[in-house]
């Protein structure tokens, strides 16, 4: 892999510090008006997502880190991993927990996620932004209730729990914002 | 059949400051000639190309080539990282109280307050020390800075106490060990590569992490009293230990100004250089001429002096609020 002098670093850059690979969040240049210049570095880690700051003498080196996003069919769950394939070359890939993470509960089958692979693997997971789902459960909603004003809980086909207005029934399809997890319509299946 | 044009990506052709900013910038030029007319300091122009390059192991110098009449082989010429080698020569050679507005050239410099190319305001008081210069340099960043940001009135801290008040370590006798650990106790994480033997580049470290950001809250702050490690054309004060008579202005966390009261021994000066070149050489960057007109010059007889170097860009992007020095120029180094 490439190495990257301070001088090529800037925000989404993929850098290993520590056996992890980070992501540049933001790079600020600092020199006390004479005397050595320093690059502080907002990095956050891809694979806990957490943000720390580092600290690079100006024209020093970091490692570059093999992280790609690549889109991937999701396949099916075994109890332990979940499957995906790569549409075009038909590979198939596994992820575990650690990377579905949140995903877990938006994933359908046949959805087509944006998975980040690292060396290769499956580093982390994002659920399509929008998906569509069928309600297994929800309690009877008073009938002739269009408001919305309210809500109650409805379970989705994936075990997922969205609060849903009142009107909305069992067994109706329902289109969910997943960065949010919240209602957005009624859906057409 | 109709042909697709080639896709071009237009560049972003205008300025990057908006244009109450860049009259505020021609109307502060005014102000600051106007300043000096009554202070009888004469306004200099000196060329921004020079044969010989400031050593500062630091400090990058852009170089260009000259080819043409007079030097048919070409010569390496190198743009000004500051005009002050220059107006030392015209001080030497009699010129009394000078000034200039200079555009300066720092390669590998480029970041929020930083474009490689930039507005120094650079002034030499003949008779002045640091202290008188620091009062002088308030004076007219007060005036500047009048109608826009109220500041308390100035504060002075020299280097030691302003260590020991933050961090509670002496900056003069500190060890990198010392330095090391302080600077782990503060959550800094420790750049790869420090040095075990230096203990300027950890000071440097601190100073920026630690430190700059707390100075010039509200005020102006006036550091002074370097390590005369860190002061390569200042003179020394003769305490213990000696420090270099160097200041640097802060305000809102930002660094403003350089001043010293000026090295005036050519001999040293000298000795001063070549220390400069063998820290370039372990360092593995290029040794670079030294400026032999310079040290003539103080050889000749420099007056006793005190000059400082203001960051014209950054005190006007202080005055305007923004937070880039990219905003208040017409064309940074993205659309130069």
């Amino acid at each position: 892999m490439a190495t990257y002098s301070t001088n090529e670093f800037k925000g989404g850059l993929k850098i290993m510090l520590d056996g992890d690979p980070y992501a540049i969040v933001d790079n600020e240049f600092v020199k006390p008006g004479k005397g050595q210049a320093f690059n502080r570095v907002k990095v956050r880690n891809l694979k806990t997502g957490r943000v720390i700051e580092r600290t690079f003498k100006s024209g020093d080196t970091a490692e570059g880190a093999d992280v790609v996003d690549v889109e991937l069919q999701y396949l099916y769950n075994d109890g332990e991993y979940w499957h995906f394939m790569d549409q075009q070359s038909y590979e198939q890939l596994t992820a575990d927990a650690a990377a579905v993470g949140e995903a877990a509960k938006w994933l359908k089958e046949e959805a087509i996620c944006q998975v980040t692979l690292w060396n290769g693997i499956p580093l982390s997971v994002a659920a399509p932004t929008f998906v569509i789902m069928a309600i297994v459960e929800t309690d009877p909603g008073v009938r002739g209730d269009t408001s919305g004003g309210g809500g109650k809980p409805a379970t989705l086909e994936t075990g997922a729990v969205v609060r849903v207005p009142l009107f909305v029934q069992n067994g109706e399809v329902i289109k969910v914002d997943t960065r949010t997890g919240e209602y957005v319509s009624r859906a057409k299946e | 059949m109709s042909q697709t044009p080639p896709q071009v990506v237009q560049p972003d052709w205008r300025p990057a400051a908006d244009w109450a900013t860049l009259r505020l910038r021609a109307e502060w030029l005014t102000q600051v000639r106007a300043f000096f007319a009554a202070r009888g300091v004469l306004e200099v122009e000196t060329p921004a190309l020079s044969a010989a390059a400031l050593p500062d192991p630091h400090l990058h110098s852009f170089s260009v080539r000259y080819c043409g009449p007079g030097r048919p082989a070409g010569q390496t010429l190198y743009l000004h990282t500051s005009p002050e080698f220059a107006m030392k020569r015209l001080l030497a050679a009699g010129s009394g109280c000078i000034y200039q507005l200079a555009r300066v050239f720092r390669d590998g410099e480029a970041g929020r307050r930083h474009n490689p190319e930039f507005s120094l305001l650079e002034w030499y008081r003949v008779g002045f020390d640091h202290h008188a210069l620091m009062a002088e340099v308030a004076e007219l960043v007060t005036m500047l800075l009048k109608g826009r940001l109220s500041l308390a009135i100035p504060e002075h801290w020299t280097y030691r106490d302003l260590f020991q008040h933050h961090l509670d370590l002496d900056p003069h006798q500190a060890t990198v060990a010392q330095l090391h650990a302080c600077a782990q106790r503060h959550g800094i994480s420790i750049p790869p590569q420090m040095p075990a033997d230096a203990v300027d580049p950890w000071l440097d470290l601190l100073l920026t992490h630690c430190i700059e950001p707390t100075l010039g809250q509200g005020r102006l702050t006036f550091l002074y009293d370097y390590p005369a490690s860190q002061a390569a054309l200042a003179r020394l004060r003769p305490t213990l230990p000696p420090v270099g008579a160097r200041f640097e202005l802060y305000l809102h966390g930002v660094e403003l100004a350089n001043g010293f009261h000026e090295l005036c021994d050519a001999v040293e000066q000298r000795r001063r250089f070549m220390a400069e070149n063998m820290a370039r050489q372990r360092l593995g960057r290029s040794v670079l001429p030294i400026d032999e007109h310079l040290l003539a010059a103080l050889a000749a007889g420099l007056p006793e002096c005190a000059g400082v170097a203001l960051g014209f860009d950054r005190l006007l992007m202080l005055a305007t609020g923004k937070t880039t020095i990219q905003e208040v120029m017409a064309f940074p180094i993205d659309r130069a």
